[in-house]
C-alpha cells in the first residue's frame, strides 16, 4: 500500500488541497497530475468536482455542496493507495512560434545583458530547450513554465507595467511565460507568440495543460504575421502544425 | 429585446457562473451576491441557473420590446417604472415600450433585475456570466439588446417578498485558510479582533481592506485560490477574492470565506466596515 506523500488540508467548506513536498520537479507533477487523472477517471463525480493542479498542489473543489472532510480525507489516503503511479500519463510536447524583434521584446536588450549574453545568444538559450508546465493560472489560459536555468533567471521588473500586450513572452526568476491576453505583468518582455493559447471560442479553449512540454522556435516577423492572420482567421491548425512533436 | 439606453455605472449579465474550466485559468464569476440573484429567480418562478442583470453603484436605464414580468433584489435603489417609483422584491408585469429607470443605490453595492425565464444571451464555456477573456466585453455598452423570451400570461404564485436586507450585515463567517497556521497569535489576534473598513480597491476581481496586519516573511509557492479567499501580501495587506478572481496566487491563504460572508461582502463599499467571524474549525490536516 503506497503511503501518500501529501497532507491534506480543508480549504473553507467545499475544497481540499493536497501539498505534496514543496519540490518543484517533474516526478512531483506527474505523481500529482496522475494521481488527478484517477481520481477524476476512477474515484469522484466529475460532475461535482473540478481539479487545479499547480507545482506541488493539487486543491479539489467540490461546486455543489459542503464536504465530509473526514471521510473525504480517509477515501483519498485508501485511493492513493489504490494508484497505481502514473503508469499511463503521456505528456505533449508543443512548439510555440515566437518573434523576438525589438518592438515585441521591449525588455530583450536588457535581460541579455544582464545576463552577459548576446541577444543572439539569449534567444538561442530560450529557444533550445523545453520548459514544462507547471500549472495554468492568474489568467486564462496562463502557462506557468518552469525549469529556466540559472543561466537565464533574471528578476521581474521593479515597477510592473500597466499593460503588457497579449502574446508577449516574459521572463522572471526561474519561471518563463505567454500573457494569453493584454494584462498587467511585472515579467521582463522579450518577444512575442501570434498564437493565442486561450480561444473561448473552443471547447476546451486551451489545449496545452499541465504536465505538457512547451518549446519557443524564433521566427521573422514574415511569419509571425502569417501566423497572426491564420490564427486570427481560424484557420491556424495548432495541433497539426505545432503538435505533438514527439510524432 | 431588452433594450440598453444607459449602462449604468457598471452592469453585467450574470448567472450561476461557469464551472469545470479553472484549471485552465478561468474563475467561476457568476451574481456576486448570489443570494439576492436567487430571490429574483424565486419571485420570477425562473431555473436556478437563469441569467439576470447586476448592476453596481448606479444602475441602468432599459427598455423592453416585448412584454415579459421582472423583479429585483439586492441593493436597495432608486427605480422607476415609466416615471413611477416601484420597489425591489416584487414582481411586474411590462409592456412592449415600457422603460425601467433604475438609479442611485442608496444602500448596499449590488442591485439585481431578472426577468421571466431569464435572459437568454449566448452561452460561453457553459455560462451566460460577463467575464473579459470568455465573453465580447466585461460590462454592457448603450445600445446593446438582450433577448429574452416574451411572455404574456403568467399568474406569479408570489407577487412580494419581505427584503432581506443582506447589505446590512457586517458579520463575515470565515474558515481558517491553508496557510492560517502560519500566522502568529498577534496576527491571528487583530484578524478576528478588529473591524476592518472597505478600501478603494473592489470590483468583480477582488476586494481589498485598508486596516493591514503586521508585515510577514511567510513564504508561498503558487497555489489554487478561490472566491473568498483571504489573502495576506508581504507587506500586511488583505485581499479578499471574489467571483472573477484570479485562480491562483501567491500570497498566503489566511482564511476561506463562507458563501453567505462572499454574499454580504459583495454588498460593502468603500468605507463599510466588516468583521471576520471564526466559523469554529481549527484548522484541520489530516
Amino acid at each position: 500500500m503506497n503511503v501518500p506523500p501529501f497532507r491534506i488540508k480543508a480549504f473553507g467548506p467545499q475544497a481540499v488541497l493536497l501539498e505534496w513536498p514543496a519540490r518543484l520537479d517533474a516526478e512531483t507533477l506527474s505523481d500529482l497530475l496522475g494521481f488527478t487523472d484517477y481520481l477524476k477517471t476512477r474515484c469522484l463525480d466529475s460532475e461535482h468536482w473540478e481539479y487545479i493542479p499547480i507545482y506541488h498542489s493539487l486543491t479539489l473543489v467540490n461546486r455543489v455542496e459542503q464536504v465530509d472532510m473526514n471521510e473525504l480525507g480517509r477515501n483519498l489516503k485508501q485511493w492513493y493507495g489504490d494508484y497505481p503511479g502514473p503508469v499511463g500519463f503521456q505528456p505533449e510536447e508543443w512548439e510555440l512560434p515566437v518573434c523576438y524583434e525589438s518592438d515585441f521584446g521591449p525588455d530583450l536588450e536588457a535581460v541579455a545583458s544582464r545576463l552577459n549574453l548576446s541577444v543572439d545568444a539569449l534567444i538561442r538559450a530560450h529557444t533550445s530547450r523545453p520548459f514544462r508546465v507547471y500549472g495554468i493560472g492568474f489568467l486564462p489560459g496562463f502557462l506557468y513554465l518552469g525549469d529556466v536555468p540559472e543561466s537565464l533567471q533574471v528578476p521581474r521588473k521593479e515597477s510592473p507595467r500597466l499593460k503588457v500586450a497579449k502574446g508577449s513572452v516574459g521572463l522572471a526568476g526561474k519561471q518563463t511565460g505567454v500573457y494569453p491576453q493584454d494584462s498587467p505583468g511585472g515579467w521582463n518582455i522579450i518577444g512575442n507568440c501570434p498564437i493565442p493559447l486561450f480561444d473561448p471560442k473552443q471547447d476546451p479553449p486551451c489545449l496545452i495543460g499541465a504536465g505538457d512540454l512547451v518549446r519557443f522556435r524564433a521566427v521573422s516577423r514574415a511569419e509571425y504575421d502569417l501566423h497572426k492572420i491564420e490564427a486570427d482567421v481560424g484557420v491556424y491548425d495548432f495541433k497539426k502544425k505545432y503538435g505533438n512533436a514527439k510524432g | 429585446m431588452l433594450k440598453v439606453k444607459d449602462p449604468g455605472f457598471y452592469t453585467s449579465v450574470q448567472d450561476l457562473g461557469r464551472y469545470g474550466y479553472r484549471h485552465m485559468g478561468v474563475p467561476p464569476s457568476g451574481a456576486l451576491d448570489q443570494a439576492a440573484a436567487a430571490r429574483v429567480n424565486h419571485l420570477l418562478e425562473n431555473e436556478d441557473s437563469a441569467a439576470l442583470l447586476e448592476m453596481t453603484m448606479h444602475g441602468a436605464v432599459l427598455e423592453f420590446t416585448e412584454p415579459t414580468y421582472f423583479a429585483l433584489s439586492g441593493a436597495l435603489m432608486e427605480v422607476l417604472l415609466n416615471g413611477e417609483p416601484i420597489e425591489e422584491e416584487q414582481v411586474y408585469k411590462v409592456e412592449q415600450g415600457d422603460e425601467l429607470d433604475c438609479r442611485h443605490i442608496r444602500q448596499g453595492l449590488r442591485a439585481y433585475m431578472g426577468v421571466r425565464g431569464g435572459l437568454q444571451t449566448d452561452k460561453r464555456l457553459g455560462s451566460r456570466s460577463y467575464f473579459l477573456a470568455v465573453t465580447k466585453a466585461r460590462k454592457l455598452s448603450a445600445h446593446e439588446e438582450l433577448p429574452y423570451k416574451p411572455c404574456e400570461a403568467y399568474e406569479p404564485r408570489i407577487l412580494k417578498l419581505s427584503p432581506a436586507r443582506l447589505y446590512k450585515e457586517y458579520k463575515l463567517e470565515a474558515f481558517p485558510g491553508p496557510e492560517y497556521d502560519l500566522l502568529n497569535q498577534k496576527q491571528r489576534e487583530l484578524l478576528f479582533g478588529k473591524e476592518f473598513h472597505l478600501a478603494k480597491e473592489h470590483d468583480r476581481m477582488a476586494c481589498q481592506l485598508q486596516e493591514n496586519l503586521p508585515a510577514h516573511d511567510i513564504p508561498m509557492i503558487t497555489s489554487a485560490t478561490l472566491p473568498g479567499t483571504v489573502q495576506i501580501t508581504p507587506s500586511g495587506k488583505l485581499i479578499i477574492l471574489l467571483r472573477d478572481g484570479q485562480t491562483t496566487g501567491g500570497y498566503p491563504r489566511i482564511l476561506q470565506l463562507s458563501e453567505r460572508a462572499l454574499n454580504i461582502l459583495a454588498q460593502k463599499r468603500f468605507g463599510d466596515s466588516v468583521r471576520f467571524i471564526s466559523a469554529g474549525h481549527t484548522s484541520r490536516t489530516f
